[in-house]
């Protein structure tokens, strides 16, 4: 049951990041490559239309989270207290950006509200990138000095960073040298997929030039991909381990290099939704592969006192999981057929469709 | 310790209070949406649609608040009150979960398509997605007030050794006998909220002449859909509620009531009076005898225990605050009931449309619902204190043992500020489309 709540819960925060991914993308594209007042409009409508109905996965998300591993969501909010904060003030500058730019026709007003929504879009995707590199690094569960546990077992507190700035200290932070790789993989992962959102829901006039430049981006992805796989196993050794015991998993870094292969050939793809379709193979790929390395550990532990936590010390009782499961199930149904209707309707180019309440 | 209690709880209620601006009209004039299109499919006169389409702007702007506003309060649960949520989360992230499954999804969808796709899908079906998108909104509060009404009545639970709760009858959580009159109750007022918006804006339109038709339109739907739900919301869902609140929160009935020491016969009942702490007393106090336990219990000499009855730390922390809360909010909707039927009473005798002082009053109403759902919300939560889960966790013990009174601190001060902005942006947008007016309709 519990592995059952865990796979729900990846694929929701999965289908989150691919989905919101794009409009976070779109946010980077247009902070450094939107130039012509034209091309601002359209691509902040290309985020516009659909980030609030993207959302909706985090929240469903978080609350499901809440509900199958409260143990896992209190220990992590309250331990990554200030990025998390930090997050979301940064959604809230990204929201705001998005639905009031096309609100007056004053330049000031729209420079500021653009600026708003790409900067925050970008820190939002380095903190994202962050927030995972935490994850497969592991943190001081318990906050343990000399040996000795200051909280509970399961509980812990990240500054943003730690004096020495390495993963490797006995207490590192938020913010490290590593977590920053991660972060800026995840900066040009969700550049690439914005632009391929971009590129696939306009007719804006730098389509073509957007073409190259996620060439461009796939050759830096690509350098910082094989980079991070090194350090990845001096921060954690035992990262391979799950894929070495069950070779099967390796099905997930295949799916993250088909999509970082895949893109090489941009330029040649004919359709636009193919290409968008590799840069959403970029994102489940990276995702899975480092949930599988930890698996069944949600959070690893890098002192040696307290047990990682893992979804079966964190999740809920076996009861309140089934009942879940029954409207879960339900929910999810429903959750397709609107998909399904919202797609019909609201398929094709944005450009022609009206914007602004 | 006492800092960081302080400071966390002064977060959450500040940030709940911007929040709940929102939905709170955001659920009541998705019904009024609905009232206008379904009138507009029946009779075809283009100003209800419009009316629909003009209030549907307003319900986007508030909607985009409310998920804005409203993720930091899913995230607060994990970051400030990290110990009330492990301890908890098995039980009411079931329907917190539940509300983003089952209505977000419903409503957001809905919303984008009501308001993109009137061309694309014929009149029919633009009304079944205005219903989808009133569904949705209503099934939010639903789910929401199950949660808080698990934390005002707890139902269906176990506790384990290790001091966790966990679920044993999820049908419980939606029989929970607290959860159908605070529910009705609570949309109520939020049709009141709106209809007092939708009034306010038709007798602005009426004073400045311009849109009058549509003016005339929105204030007549106001003041009937107003007049109609604030007697309910007072009678039966308001006395039902506190009638609740009498059998299973005694402690929290007497400090609201300002009942410092127990009667021998009937309890009286307090018009005006301010607790007066150090002496245990009302000062100023009016009061009219017997009529509290008439109300409560329909016996006019049924004993009401006051404060006297319960231990100190019993009590809610800070009785002023709840007394105040309670009566603001009963004072305000017997005016709100008054000024209603006045105005309907010359709408009927077709007099209202000229009736320029009562237009003016109507039109600077609109803050006053607002303060009134506040503070019956600000009732319901302060009355639950000094508890989190009523009578099982104490408030002290559900914050975050790691979060520092510091780090909250900060936060609290960015929240305020952004806040203040998001405030004073969201005026300037609702006011702009209210300026604009309704549209009429372009083939």
């Amino acid at each position: 049951m519990e592995i059952f709540w865990y796979i729900i819960i990846a694929i929701v925060l999965a289908v989150f990041f691919i989905l919101d991914g794009y409009d976070f993308g779109t946010g980077i594209i247009h902070l450094f490559f939107a130039k012509k007042e034209k091309d601002k409009e359209v691509i902040a409508k290309s985020a516009g239309l659909f980030w609030d109905s993207n959302e909706v996965w985090l929240v469903a998300g978080g609350g499901m989270l809440f509900m199958a591993f409260p143990t896992f969501y209190a220990s992590v909010f309250s331990g990554f207290y200030l990025p998390l904060i930090i997050v979301l003030w940064l959604i809230i500058f990204r929201a705001i950006g998005l639905e009031f730019r096309s609100q007056f026709k004053y330049q000031m007003w729209k420079d500021i509200w653009d600026k708003s929504f790409g900067v925050s879009s970008l820190l939002l995707a380095l903190f994202f990138g962050i927030a995972l590199g935490n994850i497969v690094r592991g943190v001081n569960l318990g906050g343990v000095e000399n040996g000795v546990s200051v909280y509970e077992g399961h509980y812990f507190f990240l500054p943003l960073w730690d004096s020495s700035f390495s993963p490797l200290s006995k207490t590192p932070g938020v913010i490290d040298w590593f977590t920053i790789i991660i972060g800026l993989i995840s900066v040009v992962t969700l550049a690439i997929h914005g632009a391929n959102w971009v590129i696939l829901k306009t007719n804006s006039s730098i389509n073509n030039k957007l073409k190259s430049v996620i060439f461009k981006l796939n050759i830096v992805l690509t350098v910082l991909t094989i980079f991070s796989l090194i350090v990845w196993q001096i921060v954690n050794p035992n990262s391979l381990d799950n894929f070495i015991d069950k070779p099967y998993l390796i099905v997930f870094p295949i799916i993250y290099f088909i999509g970082l292969f895949g893109l090489f050939f941009i330029k040649k793809i004919k359709k636009d939704i193919y290409s968008f379709a590799l840069s959403t193979l970029l994102i489940l790929g990276g995702i899975t592969s480092s949930l599988a390395s930890l698996f069944p550990v949600i959070l690893p532990s890098i002192n040696e006192i307290n047990e990682p936590l893992t979804i079966y010390n964190t999740s809920a009782s076996e009861y309140g999981l089934s009942v879940a499961l029954t409207w879960g199930i339900i929910g999810f149904i429903l959750l397709f057929v609107y998909m399904i209707i919202q797609k019909r309707l609201m398929g094709g180019k944005i450009d022609k469709m009206d914007y602004g309440h | 310790m006492e800092d960081m209690l302080f400071y966390d709880r002064l977060q959450f209620a500040f940030t709940i209070t911007f929040h709940y601006i929102f939905p709170q009209l955001t659920m009541g004039l998705s019904l009024l949406i609905v009232y206008f299109k379904w009138k507009y499919l029946r009779n075809k006169i283009e100003k209800y649609n419009n009316a629909a389409k003009f209030f549907m702007k307003i319900f986007a702007i508030n909607f985009t608040m409310g998920v804005i506003t409203g993720i930091p309060m899913e995230f607060q649960f994990g970051t400030n009150w990290a110990k009330f949520s492990e301890l908890t989360g098995g039980i009411i992230g079931q329907t917190l979960a539940m509300e983003g499954m089952f209505s977000f999804f419903l409503e957001s969808s809905f919303l984008a398509l009501f308001i993109f796709g009137e061309k694309l899908m014929g009149q029919k079906l633009h009304f079944l997605t205005g219903f989808l998108v009133f569904l949705g909104s209503w099934a939010s509060g639903w789910f929401i007030l199950a949660t808080n009404a698990w934390m005002q009545h707890p139902v269906g639970y176990e506790i384990l050794d290790n001091g966790k709760y966990v679920l044993q009858n999820f049908s419980a959580l939606f029989s929970n006998p607290w959860l159908l009159p605070a529910f009705l109750h609570n949309q109520l007022a939020s049709v009141v909220t709106s209809s007092f918006v939708v009034a306010s804006i038709g007798a602005f339109y009426i004073l400045r002449n311009k849109h009058t038709e549509h003016g005339k339109l929105f204030l007549k739907t106001g003041v009937v859909f107003g007049l109609i739900s604030s007697i309910l919301l007072a009678f039966p869902t308001g006395d039902w509620n506190a009638k609740n609140v009498a059998k299973y929160q005694p402690a929290s009935f007497a400090a609201m009531e300002g009942i410092f020491e127990t009667e021998n016969a009937g309890a009286e009942i307090v018009l005006i009076g301010q607790p007066n702490m150090v002496e245990k007393k009302l000062d100023n106090k009016i009061a009219v005898p017997n009529i509290l336990s008439f109300l409560t219990y329909q016996e006019w000499d049924k004993q009401i225990p006051g404060m006297d009855q319960f231990k100190k730390e019993e009590l809610p922390d800070n009785i002023p605050a709840l007394y105040y809360s309670y009566h603001i909010m009963v004072g305000l909707g017997t005016i709100f009931i008054g000024i209603m039927a006045l105005a309907f009473f010359f709408l009927w005798q077709k007099k209202l449309y000229k009736l320029k002082p009562l237009l003016w009053i109507i039109m600077f109403l609109v803050p006053f619902p607002y303060i009134a759902n506040i503070t019956g919300w600000y009732t319901a939560e302060l009355g639950r204190q000094p508890y989190l889960v009523y009578g099982l966790l104490k408030t002290s013990d559900g914050i975050s043992p790691t979060v520092s009174s510091g780090n909250t601190l900060f936060t609290l001060l960015g929240f305020v500020a952004l806040y203040m902005l998001l405030g004073l942006l969201f005026l300037v947008l609702v006011g702009k489309t209210i300026n604009e007016g309704p549209k009429p309709q372009t083939h």
